[in-house]
């Protein structure tokens, strides 16, 4: 079966992404939830089921039971709720999860959230909690943490194929740009490609403002069958596609490391189901954790040819006014990083897009968006292609 | 606030920081660390060290000597509490307090104690003679805040936690008093930003959890708290004197209550010579007095982890002139240096021992 256009997303809600010291990953939750369900004009108890992104509540916060834990703080203990782990991917598969059981006739209604609580940590803890996502036997005991991996993938995209350190500067100096008109963002200041070529370094060649931040943050939508999503919405948002795949857990295990054989995977999935090509996206939200990440992203989607990436950052493709807009919400970089929410939270950006809401960001004419989303050093990747027409 | 007939006034001041001073490039050097990326951040320049015969009761003795040059009217034994505030002190338990006590020659008729609050354990004992003062329990209280501030090698604190204190004498104001208290509020909460556990030699802080909702909340909540309740605005103040653990916070904390950089660059002194924990912000405020004109007013506001804040209003007077020559100025200390290296630097500050 197609779930294509099946299902649609009736409102959205996310706290601002950063460090939310005052607030508990309950919090968090709620927060972003009660503003998805005002937004979607749902009453709770049309909420039939939640599937909670998070990757590592257990490590953070030590919590677990995450899915009876925040239907309980919603008010609606009894509801089916679970939590889904994939890495950073996690509410990316969370949302592809709740679309399955809306699509199948499971439920009418149902709630999809993304929720990440990381500061009550330090910083060396909170890498260590990450490095968790790699092959905890064969790279991370031996040191390699996230940067590192994204470095030497970096590294070898440069050797390859001249990508340089400008053009990932420019990455980082777009998104923080974008980052400055989205309110909810953690970073709204914008940086040079001085300030990024001048920042620490971290791994080389990635430096500070290559990486994105560590966040808290929750990001929720609520989705419903596309039959009876205009009885709650004028502008329900459809899902026309959605692509999964897994790709080797280490890095060097894999036979090329300047491609995400899960992002090429999961994008066929996604443009076929959606029976659009890459040419036919308007705007797109993608999982720049490292500016590198950024790059890998438009060959491995099809928006250039492998290799080529750098160059479309050079022409200005991806800007806001240019012919594909890429993380108009600033992205990872700006908009901030909360790992078990940062997939929701593309698609609450691609939603106020195709709905026209996305304010000073505002791409004109978006009618096809993109949300693609990894987890680790790309063994995991989940996509969805949204539209506005059915 | 109404202190009664007894306003408390400050009598004397002094403060005391050691010669030694190392650079944060020999620091950033040792430990492999980018000196720009580590002074740009903390905009700290050098830090005082201790000298390997030095420790916090000297530093706190050096300082009440001062203070008393400053205070000539008052007797020694005239001097009915003493207060130190620090989080180094060499005995874990036997007061400091008692040492300087018998330093500076004052009764056995005291009361003596020492205080623990983080870095502002100096404002504590301050208060606690003010309070005496105001109530009649005591003629005249000498206060201490003084530190040799401690940090884990390697750790960022390591750029900052340094050596040095100051000591003022509080009695009922008179002509002969320098500067008296308006008033004096505090915040407290439980915020675990910084702590020592008890037979660890170093502290351990929560990184970037030690600035808004620790330092930035709390002395942004006591200075608010004075002003609000005393009718104050940012522009009464002639001097603005919060805590210094680095050279950036106190400028930030100043611009987002509404200060101007004019009124904390006098009292700042983070840059110059780093964080005395308990003896920051109080040498902050003995600078600006080396300075400060008659009538002038100022707002000091320390801050402890932990986490609390106390915040003092605080006018100058006619004596004050007379009495800034009879002792070194902060500034005199913070001239006087000998550069020493890492190595050095280890063996001052016990970080290792030999033989």
């Amino acid at each position: 079966m197609s779930m294509r256009g099946e299902v649609a997303v009736i409102g959205v809600g996310m706290t601002k992404f950063g460090e939310h010291w005052d607030k508990q990953l309950r919090d968090l939750f709620v927060e972003a939830a009660l503003e998805a369900i005002e937004d979607a004009q749902v009453d709770l108890r049309d909420i039939k089921a939640m599937f909670i992104g998070n990757m590592g509540s257990g490590l953070w916060v030590e919590q677990e039971h995450l899915g009876p834990l925040l239907a309980d703080y919603l008010g609606i203990p009894g509801t089916p709720s679970l939590k889904i782990e994939s890495a950073c991917a996690s509410s990316g598969m969370a949302f592809r999860l709740g679309v399955i059981s809306v699509a199948v006739g499971l439920y009418d209604i149902v709630l999809v959230g993304g929720v990440e609580k990381t500061s009550d940590v330090t910083h060396g803890e909170s890498i260590h909690h990450l490095a968790s996502v790699a092959d905890r036997e064969w790279e991370a005991f031996y040191g390699m943490t996230l940067p590192a991996l994204f470095a030497l993938i970096a590294k070898r995209h440069m050797k390859q194929y001249g990508t340089t350190r400008e053009q990932l500067a420019k990455v980082a100096v777009k998104n923080h740009k974008h980052g400055s008109y989205n309110p909810k963002a953690q970073f709204q200041r914008p940086i040079s490609i001085e300030d990024v070529l001048n920042s620490p370094l971290v791994a080389d060649p990635l430096r500070l403002l290559d990486c994105s931040p560590i966040s808290d943050g929750a990001a929720v939508a609520i989705i419903a069958r596309s039959d009876i999503a205009r009885k709650f919405t004028d502008t329900p948002v459809y899902v026309l596609g959605s692509g999964v795949a897994t790709d080797t857990i280490a890095l060097h295990d894999r036979d090329d490391i300047t491609t995400f054989k899960s992002i090429v995977l999961a994008a066929r999935e996604a443009y076929k189901m959606a029976k659009v090509e890459p040419k036919d996206i308007n705007v797109a939200e993608v999982h720049d954790s490292f500016t590198i990440a950024e790059i890998l992203a438009y060959e491995d989607l099809g928006f250039v040819k492998k290799g080529e990436g750098g160059k479309l950052i050079d022409e200005g493709v991806t800007e806001l006014g240019g012919k594909i807009p890429v993380n108009t919400s600033g992205g990872l970089k700006a908009r901030g990083h909360s790992p078990g929410a940062t997939g929701i939270a593309q698609i609450v950006e691609i939603v106020l897009q195709l709905r026209n809401d996305a304010g000073k960001r505002q791409v004109s004419n978006a009618e096809i968006g993109l949300t693609q989303n990894i987890g680790g050093s790309g063994a995991s990747c989940v996509i969805h292609i949204f539209g506005n027409k059915r | 606030m109404n202190f009664g007939e007894r306003i408390p006034a400050i009598y004397g001041w002094g403060s005391y920081i050691p010669i030694y001073r190392i650079k944060l490039d020999d620091i950033a050097k040792a430990w492999g660390e980018d000196p720009v990326v580590v002074k740009k951040g903390l905009e700290v320049e050098e830090i005082s060290v201790k000298g390997p015969d030095e420790d916090q009761v000297t530093i706190a003795i050096n300082a009440a000597w001062n203070a008393l040059k400053r205070a000539p009217e008052v007797n020694p034994k005239d001097i009915g509490a003493i207060y130190v505030g620090s989080e180094s002190k060499p005995y874990a338990v036997k007061p400091t307090a008692t040492i300087v006590a018998a330093a500076i020659g004052a009764p056995v008729t005291i009361r003596a104690a020492d205080y623990e609050f983080a870095c502002k354990a100096g404002t504590e004992a301050l208060i606690s003679v003010i309070a005496q003062v105001a109530s009649g329990m005591i003629k005249y209280g000498l206060a201490i805040g003084a530190d040799t501030s401690q940090s884990w090698p390697g750790d960022v604190l390591e750029y900052t936690a340094s050596a040095g204190g100051s000591a003022f004498i509080i009695g009922p104001k008179s002509n002969s008093s320098v500067a008296y208290f308006e008033a004096q509020y505090s915040v407290a909460t439980d915020t675990p930003d910084f702590w020592r556990r008890d037979e660890i030699k170093y502290p351990r802080h929560m990184g970037r959890f030690t600035g808004e909702p620790a330092y930035f909340k709390h002395i942004t909540l006591a200075a608010k708290e004075l002003m609000e309740r005393e009718g104050f605005k940012p522009s009464d103040f002639d001097y603005f004197i919060p805590h210094q653990p680095n050279g950036t916070f106190p400028i930030r904390v100043a611009l987002k209550l509404g200060f101007k950089i004019e009124q904390v660059k006098p009292g700042l002194l983070s840059p110059l010579v780093g964080n005395f924990y308990s003896g920051s912000s109080l040498t902050g405020l003995s600078r600006v007095l080396d300075i400060a004109k008659p009538g002038q007013r100022i707002l000091l506001v320390s801050y402890g982890s932990g986490a609390g804040a106390d915040a003092f209003s605080i006018v100058t007077q006619e004596a004050i002139e007379e009495k800034k020559k009879l002792a070194p100025t902060v500034d005199y200390y913070v001239n006087r240096k000998k550069y020493i290296d890492y190595a050095t630097y280890l063996r001052f500050s016990n970080k290792i021992y030999g033989l």
